[in-house]
């Protein structure tokens, strides 16, 4: 506690001494959040929930800024007493997990921050440091961070540090040394400035070079001593253009010999690969893209996997879905190793007063996202050994991962009546995305589901959601319905029942019914929920972590200020 | 000041904080600064987000969260009234990440929303912000300072907002 303190005091000594010259200027502010999830366990062997020792599960979060001028200074208390389930179980105890200096001069010319800090640059294909809190991700960078706009339509970006790994009571960074330097020229407000074309097409070129340290040694692999590399550098070059209603993209990444836990310990070079093309009018939007991977794993440790020090960002192609039995029974991850995958998506409005668009206008999209496994030769002997494979094309290879294709019909009928109907048609690879230990091969499902609010009363509305699932692999079919009624703004109150009534094995034809009440007053945000909740796969803004059954109370409270 | 808080023993360091926190100055929310993208590719200073003496809402959302295309769904039909009567701006701030920033556009020129929307891929405003999820609306008064904000949307919320928006007009 004295340290938390103590660097209260300090974030305010350094704006009071350092920054001193702020004085006279604007006053300070401070402005804040907290967190707080807890949950009760209580034993369900039908839904394999189990009771950890402490029966509980509390996570706390109290995030504190304060602005002075172009200066701000933050941390972040973290409480994991103990961590919920389905958190990464290590992160124990109470204290300071992030805090941070930094100086943006109003002119946006120099900005600095010495401490903890998040980045990305371009696309995050070489470097993302960011925080998913929800699902216990936090990669967050240690060090100094220095952002130069010398000119307009120039920005240099340096980055000395280390990476969040753990929490125990405080910060636990990893072994590695992150070392990046990213460029970026927006060749339109560079010329503007220079009083200069003022172009209908808007160009935009970046760099980037990452270069991360750890300590090396030796790797034997059959008869074979190899070293292992100990500084490895990975590289990006992007263009972005744009003009009237188009906009295109391409970016390339490379990465040096990275020998790690992902790849099997190879010493194959890494290559990306990524496109982008989009369209878009009043009324209409169109959107294309391509991205093949290869070995591109890149993290501050060599010997650790899944969600920890990663140094980039290698998104999913699928769409992040939302409705229940979409986004948690077979949600799509990237295949980390490598894969190839593209994606086309449409959205279109019916104009309103139209006999097919209606009163209020009728709003459809469709989805398609796929993704194969690299088209790859395997290497024999010692090449195998040393480098694994190597890739014959950009293309698709012939392991098929996933399928998703999903079309959209959304309608306001009335004041009072809207609707929407989604159908999904899924092949999922269980293989490549392992989320589900009961079926091992290609899942086929189509997911129908139906949305509708009504609203009942003056600032009252029950919306509902009817979903079914229908395959003939894994746990068969699937049914959910969701009933929510809202009291605006304070009040709302829901049900939820997952039901798995086609499983093949009728015991395991379970209902998972959860219920929930919360008070929402301005920013403070408090839910209180009893019911079972699934074991599956749980996933925000395009990553999902496996979360274990679980059976009992949950109540969450949020504010900030 | 400076050399009392350099000379401060540790157990009332506490203490001190607060005092000089309290002290140093107003706890209302203003706008931070930091340099995001616009859908023109522009880059913008949310610190310069108001224009002086004009209220100005700024919605955080993701084109995968369902409540926050409703409330700026429900926004857009109102909008032109409520420029009229209170002359507020509405400021939509996607926290799309890498995944689904290439949905943004289409989406958002498909619905016919005629907001100014910034793109914050790895939510460095949502977090000057002190924006835990979304959707997270704040008020803005002419000042930049924030006078109200809301942790969620449901259906009739945009009631409240209007109210809000009176109050600030008159």
């Amino acid at each position: 506690m004295t340290r938390f303190f103590l660097f209260a005091a300090s974030i305010v000594g350094i704006s009071a001494v350092a920054f001193g010259q702020l004085e006279d200027q604007s006053s300070g502010s401070v402005t804040g959040n907290v967190q707080m999830l807890w949950q009760s366990y209580s034993e369900d062997p039908i839904i394999g929930a189990i009771v950890p020792p402490e029966k509980t599960g509390f996570n706390a979060y109290g995030n504190l800024i304060y602005n002075q001028g172009g200066f701000s200074a933050g941390m972040r208390y973290e409480s994991y007493l103990s961590a919920v389930l389905g958190f990464p179980g290590r992160f124990k105890g109470s204290g300071i997990g992030y805090r941070y200096a930094r100086y943006a001069d109003p002119t946006g010319k120099v900005d600095f921050t010495v401490g903890n800090f998040y980045e990305q640059f371009g696309s995050g294909i070489v470097l993302r440091a960011y925080e998913e809190r929800a699902l216990g991700i936090d990669n967050a960078l240690d060090g100094v961070r220095l952002i130069l706009r010398p000119v307009n339509g120039i920005e240099i970006k340096a980055l000395y540090g280390m990476q969040r790994l753990d929490f125990d009571s405080r910060l636990i960074n990893g072994p590695g040394t992150v070392r990046a330097l990213d460029g970026t020229i927006d060749f339109n407000s560079l010329l503007e400035s220079k009083g200069g074309l003022d172009w209908d097409t808007k160009i935009m070129l970046g760099g980037s070079f990452v270069s991360k340290f750890q300590s090396g040694g030796t790797i034997a692999k059959d008869s074979l001593l190899l070293q292992l590399p100990e500084n490895i550098g990975a590289w990006s070059y992007r263009i972005d253009a744009m003009r009237k209603g188009w906009s295109a993209g391409i970016e390339y990444a490379g990465k040096i010999n990275d020998p790690n836990a992902d790849n099997g310990y190879t010493y194959r070079n890494g290559q990306a690969l990524l496109f982008n093309l989009g369209y878009t009018q009043r009324g209409l939007g169109i959107s294309l893209s391509a991205k093949t991977v290869d070995n591109m794993s890149f993290r501050s440790d060599r010997d650790v996997l899944l969600f920890d020090l990663p140094i980039n960002y290698i998104p999913a192609i699928t769409q992040q879905h939302t409705y229940n039995l979409a986004a948690t029974l077979y949600p799509y991850a990237t295949v980390i190793s490598g894969e190839s995958s593209a994606s086309a998506e449409i959205f279109y409005s019916i104009p309103k007063g139209t006999r097919l668009g209606g009163k209020y206008g009728t709003k459809l999209s469709a989805n398609f996202a796929a993704a194969n496994g690299l088209d790859t030769t395997q290497l024999a002997g010692v090449e195998g050994l040393v480098y694994g494979y190597e890739r014959n094309s950009w293309g698709f290879g012939p392991s098929k991962f996933v399928r998703d294709f999903n079309v959209q019909i959304s309608r306001k009928e009335s004041k009072n009546f809207k609707w929407k109907y989604t159908f999904y048609n899924l092949e999922f690879n269980t293989l490549a995305t392992p989320v589900t230990t009961t079926f091992k091969g290609i899942v086929y499902a189509d997911i129908h589901v139906l949305e509708t609010q009504v609203k009942t009363r003056k600032r009252q509305s029950l919306r509902t959601e009817f979903q079914a699932l229908f395959t003939d692999q894994d746990k068969g079919d699937w049914g959910t319905v969701l009933a929510e009624y809202t009291w605006s703004p304070h009040w709302f109150a829901s049900v939820i029942d997952q039901y798995n009534f086609g499983n093949p094995d009728p015991d395991a034809r379970v209902h998972y019914l959860y219920g929930a009440v919360g008070r929402i007053d301005g920013p403070h945000r408090l839910s209180i929920g009893y019911g079972k909740r699934r074991e599956g796969i749980f996933c925000i803004g395009g990553v999902c972590r496996a979360v274990p059954a679980s059976n009992g109370f949950e109540i969450n409270f949020s504010s900030s200020f | 000041m400076k050399p009392i808080l350099m000379t401060v023993p540790l157990k009332n360091a506490a203490i001190v904080a607060c005092l000089t926190l309290c002290g140093s100055g107003a706890f209302a929310q203003s706008l931070p600064g930091v340099q995001l993208k616009n859908l023109a590719g522009e880059s913008i200073n949310t610190a310069q987000l108001v224009t002086e003496g004009q209220p100005t809402l700024i919605c955080f959302w993701a084109t995968w969260c369902s409540p926050c295309k409703r409330e700026l769904n429900n926004y857009a039909e109102l909008y032109d009234d409520w420029q009229d009567e209170t002359g507020v701006n509405i400021v939509a701030v996607s926290i799309d990440d890498q995944r689904s920033i290439r949905r943004v556009a289409p989406y958002v020129n498909s619905v016919l929303w005629d907001y100014e929307i910034l793109l914050d891929p790895n939510k460095d405003f949502a977090r000057a912000m002190q924006v835990v999820n979304v959707p997270h609306t704040f008020l803005v008064n002419g000042e930049g300072q924030v006078v109200w904000q809301h942790n969620n949307y449901s259906d009739g919320d945009e009631e409240e907002v209007y109210e809000e928006l009176l109050k600030l007009a008159e």
